[in-house]
């Protein structure tokens, strides 16, 4: 039940974002263009086709990915506050960015996406290296660490590090290039193009299908990882496991929309009340539907429809979100419990 | 359900090495620690040269005074631990040499750990025990669905089924992480102090329950605990851990004869009395009193006058002429030392006189 409002939810607000904005496009050209055919006029196509089509696309996939990955570090530390940036990929990201904002001058221009040269690539790139090398060190001491609540303060603090640096550079950084690491800093779907699609889609799909096929995995997690070894677990692969899918997952998503806060916090908590289970097989694709269809209501509010205003997409999330979130857990009678999970 | 479970307990008492019984051989349990040098592992035994065995179709229990290595020994059989030395042998196979799935289909556990079991309903949580059945996707077949319900018809909680697992109260927490281990369908259950957190019905219920599992489905259990008397009630055997960590295995009435009980638990204040089976408050009683009273008080008179440091002794003995009279209907007349006489009713004014004198 629950599943199918949400997906129909998410279809309605997908259609939705593709016809509002500065210029409204009729609902019933924006279906005819989704199945290939050519709008009454042209532009309105163009409209659709280059400029909405990625943005609405690029919020279904990066809300889905970072609620999976919610899930994911919520079940594997246990922890009802971790969320797909505790092991500081956002942070790794951010200094990624602020090294090439600061260091080069060949500046994304605050997603615009008419940049030249190194911008907006570069700031792609510069964010992809900064996660991964930040996960990279997280992965290689998990070897060592036995304990996940361990693994987590030392995600934590790598996050600090890094962000400690990415401070650091934007003291040395001029007034107007620090702007725009703040700019980059309030996330955006709207910049995304064709071409940054067929990289980011694929990349988050494979992490999503990695979360959908470990759903038994992080079912067995769910007492605790002693008994999870005792039923047979390869507890040690599993974590590996949901350390790299949420790395690719949250990774990809920072590197191309900035980091978005609040979705992958609250979307597991939102779906395992509204499911009433926390059972991963149904937890996971609902997940994916709820992020998919969060996001989706965050890009509709950062550009009210009929007007040119463009709110800051991470405001939107959590000034948005944050009330409905907590109205949400205290009016469900099990939302305490739900948080505790 | 698979065959060794209902197999006929008299059947398993004949062949030990049938899949169920546990068998350890000069099993070391304890903690490798890393030590300063490069490379080097330091190895710390807890315990050593164990050879036990837990027969399938018995209770066994593992008892001992706290730091001794109960859990230590339980984790290093389950699994948890690498064994230091010796082997751990379950139906015959060598614990080492299973991999983990298979291990995880003879052997299940309930841990001491309380469990934060989130969003789930009873059946969820026990049918997360048939994680080592199920495929790929872990989807529930009809054959795991009638396991997880026969799990928790077995431990007495099929009605709870449908309830959410977090709003259980402790009794019936434990009852359902035991059918959650039931529900892997293994021949050996371990229980590390699955009794520690209930009241006393829950605790004699629990522990009879686990009785009945082993006698009826020919299980092999062995349970941790620190419920001495309620142990050597109800174990069909006793691995007893001793404070010089000798590990002593038996009926609990050959550990009771043998001293090893008393040994193992007496204290400056704890007596272990050895015909009875029970434990007593050990008190030096400061002097002696005549007690007049018919039989189905006097032990009750006897116990709270020994609480007051006072011994019933024969009425020639030196009592200095205190006397406590039964007089019925709650009423008792007590003489004191000095000769004087009080009218008293009830044990709590009975215990608050007499400690004056």
């Amino acid at each position: 039940m629950v599943v199918l409002a949400l997906a129909a939810g998410t279809a309605l607000l997908f259609v939705l974002a593709l016809a509002t904005g500065s210029h409204p496009v009729p609902v019933a050209e924006v279906v005819r263009v989704l199945f290939g055919g050519t709008a009454e006029d042209p532009r309105w196509t163009v409209i659709v086709e280059q400029v909405r089509l990625p943005r609405a696309l690029t919020a279904a996939a990066v809300g889905a990915a970072l609620a999976v990955a919610g899930v994911q570090m919520q079940t594997l530390f246990r922890n009802a506050l971790a969320d797909p940036f505790s092991l500081g990929v956002s942070s790794g990201a951010s200094m990624g960015v602020a090294a090439v904002v600061v260091g080069t001058g060949g500046v994304a221009g605050s997603f615009t996406g008419d940049l030249a040269g190194l911008g907006r690539v570069g700031v792609v790139i510069a964010a992809s290296l900064g996660a991964a090398a930040v996960l990279a060190l997280v992965l290689l001491l998990s070897r060592w660490v036995r304990s996940a609540v361990t693994l987590l303060v030392i995600g934590v603090m790598i996050g600090s590090a890094a962000t400690a640096m990415v401070g650091v550079m934007l003291v040395y950084a001029r007034p107007e290039r620090a702007q725009q690491f703040v700019l980059w800093g309030l996330g955006s779907f709207g910049a995304t193009t064709w071409p940054d699609l067929h990289v980011m889609l694929p990349v988050i799909g494979a992490g999503l299908l990695t979360a959908l096929l470990t759903a038994k995995r992080l079912n067995a997690l769910l007492l605790g990882e002693d008994y999870a070894r005792t039923m047979g677990l390869n507890v040690r692969r599993s974590r590996d496991l949901a350390l790299l899918g949420t790395a690719l997952l949250a990774g990809t998503a920072t590197a191309f929309c900035g980091p978005i806060a609040f979705l992958g916090l609250a979307v597991p908590h939102l779906t395992r009340v509204a499911l009433g289970t926390s059972d991963h097989r149904a937890l996971i694709p609902a997940s994916m539907l709820a992020g998919a269809f969060l996001a989706l209501a965050c890009a509709l509010l950062s550009q009210p429809p009929g007007t040119d205003a463009v709110l800051p997409l991470n405001a939107v999330t959590s000034l948005f979100g944050a009330p409905v979130v907590i109205a949400f857990l205290i009016r469900s009678r099990r939302g305490v419990q739900g948080v505790a999970s | 359900m698979s065959d060794t479970m209902t197999e006929p307990v008299a059947d398993t008492a004949r062949r030990p090495d049938r899949p169920g019984g546990l068998v350890t051989q000069g099993l070391a349990v304890g903690y490798r620690t890393r030590s300063p040098r490069r490379g080097h592992r330091a190895a710390r035994a807890v315990l050593s040269g164990l050879d036990l065995e837990a027969r399938a179709g018995e209770l066994t229990v593992l008892l001992g005074p706290n730091g001794a290595g109960k859990s230590t020994l339980l984790r290093t059989l389950c699994g948890l631990l690498p064994p230091l030395g010796g082997r751990v042998h379950i139906g015959g196979v060598d614990l080492a040499h299973q991999p983990p799935a298979a291990l995880a289909r003879r052997l299940a556990v309930v841990l001491t750990d309380r469990v934060d079991a989130g969003l789930l309903s009873v059946r969820e949580l026990a049918g997360l025990g048939r994680h080592p059945h199920t495929g790929f996707t872990g989807r529930l077949t009809a054959a795991d669905h009638a396991a997880v319900a026969w799990s928790l018809k077995a431990v007495g909680a099929g009605h709870l089924a449908d309830r959410p697992a977090s709003e259980l109260s402790d009794g019936e927490r434990q009852r359902v992480l035991t059918a959650r281990a039931l529900a892997q369908e293994p021949a050996v259950v371990l229980l590390d102090e699955p009794t520690a957190f209930l009241d006393v019905p829950s605790r004699v219920a629990l522990t009879v329950l686990l009785r009945d599992l082993a006698r009826d489905k020919g299980l092999t259990v062995v349970v941790s605990t620190h419920d001495l008397e309620l142990a050597l009630r109800v174990a069909d055997a006793v691995w007893l851990v001793d404070r010089d960590s000798g590990v002593h295995a038996g009926a609990p009435e050959d550990l009771i004869r043998s001293g090893a009980v008393a040994a193992a638990f007496d204290a400056d204040h704890l007596a272990f009395d050895a015909a009875s089976g029970t434990f007593g408050l050990r008190r030096t009683a400061r002097a002696g009193v005549t007690v007049d009273a018919p039989a189905d008080v006097f032990p009750l008179l006897e116990r709270a006058l020994a609480r007051e440091g006072l011994a019933v002794a024969a009425p020639a003995g030196p009592t200095a002429g205190r006397t406590v009279t039964w007089d019925g209907a709650e009423r008792l007349t007590l003489t004191g030392p000095d000769g004087q006489v009080v009218r008293v009713r009830g044990f709590h004014e009975l215990t608050r006189t007499v400690r004056t004198w």
